[in-house]
């Protein structure tokens, strides 16, 4: 190759690297601006420590009044479960002495959040998101007294519901804590 | 009992000198045509009375084919190539869709075959009005739709995707009577197209001080699990095609989050929020349904990676070995730590191994078809398959892998149960001297 072929292939590279540098640097950028205002009715993450819970509350007595109503027909009556399939227990639960130990919300569950949070995002199962987020925090309490996590006085709230201690709370391993 | 996490398995050394009936991989290779002479000379011995018979033209050589279809389906000799269900009726609960690896060849699951299983059924989504928000510990929220997310540069590489359950039932202490598809259904391998998540967390500006995201899907539980953000930022894909179209609905549609080499359920399909945020979520999926109990009773959770597996194909329960003389082994291997770098299959229930020979590209994450030639003489064999991958690690076997993991005290009866989950220990399949195939412990 000649000096002067040399120098424009110096000069080519050169140049498809600085568009290659380009092209890294300037993103498509085609999303929406919006802001957490927008978001918010979708907003429905909730972290252990509380984080996310919404305003209101509930007690055993109110959550037992929506359970019979809402629940109750395919959970059974007292969390028995069994009522519908694939409606299992929410109530009970022994030691965790066989790899297929049926896992519940007493001899399972890490955070009591977990409860609320699955109530607010998927139940009742035929009727997803119908509950104002009292009857949450009320049906919550109901399942956290019958299990005696809670007593049948207990409010949950923003505050009270993370601080209910789960039994099984401190028996988790990670397996990978070097892919978090 | 100390409990290792799964990638410290030890890689217990094998005796390659395989037996005589396994044809060596390189020795086939060598001399490929000494072996495919004598192995022709011995098959066609058996079928020359049939070819003495004089070829003639079928009736669908001398007539009028049918109309091309517009969406084209399979021969309707090949009907019985189906996914099996386990809800077939429909109930208001969980379903399942298990994909019959042992009536399909290759790596890429067809979108007809991919397994699906659905929490609250499947969702039907309008495209048009699908969207996808990012918000949370990020500089600012944004929202995407699929017209603008079909702009963006995309991606295309091949990934397995598998249940955490799948392969549940050789947690039973007495191996189960059921095919290929009944025990590994739950795992399926595709070709993926779509955006970097890592593009789009960028482009939303993702705080330093956030570690997870919690990703949700539009059906009616928005199903929701958490992902390290470290995960996000390396592989993880907003996908919108599969095998070259649109993502099926069971398995997305019309967008889904690809995290490869991760437990199924955190590929959350029809992705319509993530959320930055600084710790997890402990979502009902993470919390519940997708950690494990060990023996000893300490439990698993966020046991993210889908370990190093194999598992024969061909010839498995419900073919049958007509005839001594040449079969192929086949199967297939992958590993959320990457690529397979070996796989050996012995046909003595493990005593002897050879090195299988891997078919055609071996990619990252993804479904490697090995090939195993063998010679079966007609007396009760044992096959199995065991594979390494580029990290080091290897299935264990299956007396290590009980040790560690467990199994039920009973035998389980119903194939649809999930004893336990993250089974990535051996497959076996015995053979008798008729050429029947049952599933074995070896």
């Amino acid at each position: 190759m000649s000096m002067r072929n040399l120098g424009r292939a110096a000069t080519l590279a050169a140049s498809l690297v600085a568009v290659a540098g380009l092209a890294s640097a300037q993103s498509p950028n085609l999303g929406k601006k919006i802001t957490e205002a927008d978001i918010q009715q979708w907003d429905t993450a909730i972290l252990p420590d509380g984080t996310g819970l919404p305003p209101g509350s509930g007690t055993f007595a109110q959550g037992a009044k929506v359970y019979a109503e809402k629940c109750q027909s395919c959970h059974a009556e007292g969390g028995k479960g069994g009522g519908a399939p694939g409606a299992g227990a929410l109530i009970g639960g022994g030691p965790l002495n066989a790899i297929n130990t049926p896992k519940t919300i007493k001899n399972y569950y890490a955070y009591a959040t977990t409860v609320f949070d699955y109530i607010r995002r998927g139940m009742p199962y035929n009727s997803p998101r119908s509950l104002p987020d009292n009857e949450v925090y009320a049906v919550t309490a109901y399942i956290l007294g019958l299990n005696k996590l809670i007593g049948e006085k207990d409010v949950m709230d923003a505050k009270t519901l993370p601080q209910v201690k789960m039994p099984n709370q401190d028996n988790f391993i990670m397996p990978y804590p070097d892919r978090i | 009992m100390s409990i290792l996490p799964p990638n410290h398995w030890s890689a217990r050394s094998h005796n390659i000198l395989a037996e005589q009936s396994l044809l060596n991989r390189r020795a086939l290779l060598g001399k490929g045509a000494a072996l495919a002479g004598a192995g022709l000379g011995a098959a066609t011995a058996g079928v020359s009375g049939a070819a003495a018979e004089p070829l003639k033209d079928e009736k669908w050589s001398l007539e009028f084919g049918s109309t091309i279809p517009a969406v084209q389906e399979r021969s309707p000799f090949e009907k019985n190539v189906v996914r099996t269900l386990s809800n077939p009726n429909g109930e208001m609960r969980n379903s399942h869709a298990r994909t019959q690896h042992q009536l399909l060849g290759g790596t890429l699951t067809p979108n007809s075959q991919f397994f699906t299983i659905s929490h609250c059924g499947v969702p039907n989504i309008d495209p048009a009005k699908h969207k996808l928000v990012i918000h949370g510990k990020v500089r600012q929220p944004l929202e995407f739709t699929l017209d603008t997310l079909a702009r963006y540069p995309m991606v295309t590489r091949t990934a397995f995707v598998e249940c955490a359950g799948n392969s549940a039932p050789l947690f039973s202490n007495q191996p189960m009577q059921i095919t290929c598809g009944a025990i590994h259904g739950l795992v399926s391998n595709a070709e993926w197209s779509g955006v970097r998540l890592s593009t789009l967390l960028e482009e939303a500006g993702v705080d330093p001080t956030a570690k997870w995201l919690v990703a949700e899907g539009a059906d009616a539980q928005l199903l929701t699990r958490s992902v390290p953000i470290k995960k996000a930022m390396d592989d993880c894909l907003i996908v919108l095609y599969q095998n070259g179209e649109r993502l099926m609905p069971g398995n997305g549609y019309p967008m889904r989050l690809l995290v490869p080499g991760y437990q199924g359920n955190m590929n959350v399909k029809h992705v319509r929020r993530i959320k930055v945020i600084d710790q997890p979520a402990y979502t009902f999926f993470e919390t519940k349904n997708y950690s494990q109990i060990l023996p000893g009773g300490k439990t698993w959770r966020f046991n993210f990676l889908m370990q190093v597996k194999s598992f024969i194909t061909y010839p498995t329960l419900g073919h049958q070995l007509k005839e001594p003389g040449f079969y192929n082994i086949s199967g297939v291997a992958y590993s959320g730590n990457g690529r397979i770098s070996k796989v050996m299959v012995s046909a003595d229930g493990g005593k002897s191994w050879g090195e299988a020979a891997l078919q055609g590209s071996v990619n990252d994450k993804s479904f490697t078809r090995f090939n195993m030639p063998w010679r079966w003489d007609g007396q009760p064999a044992v096959i199995t398959s065991r594979a390494w991958d580029e990290s080091g690690a290897s299935q264990p076997l299956r007396a290590e892998f009980i040790s560690a993991r467990g199994q039920t005290s009973e035998p389980v009866t119903n194939p649809l149960l999930f004893p336990s989950q993250h089974y990535n220990s051996l497959t076996s399949w015995g053979i008798d001297s008729k050429g029947e195939i049952k599933h074995v412990y070896a």
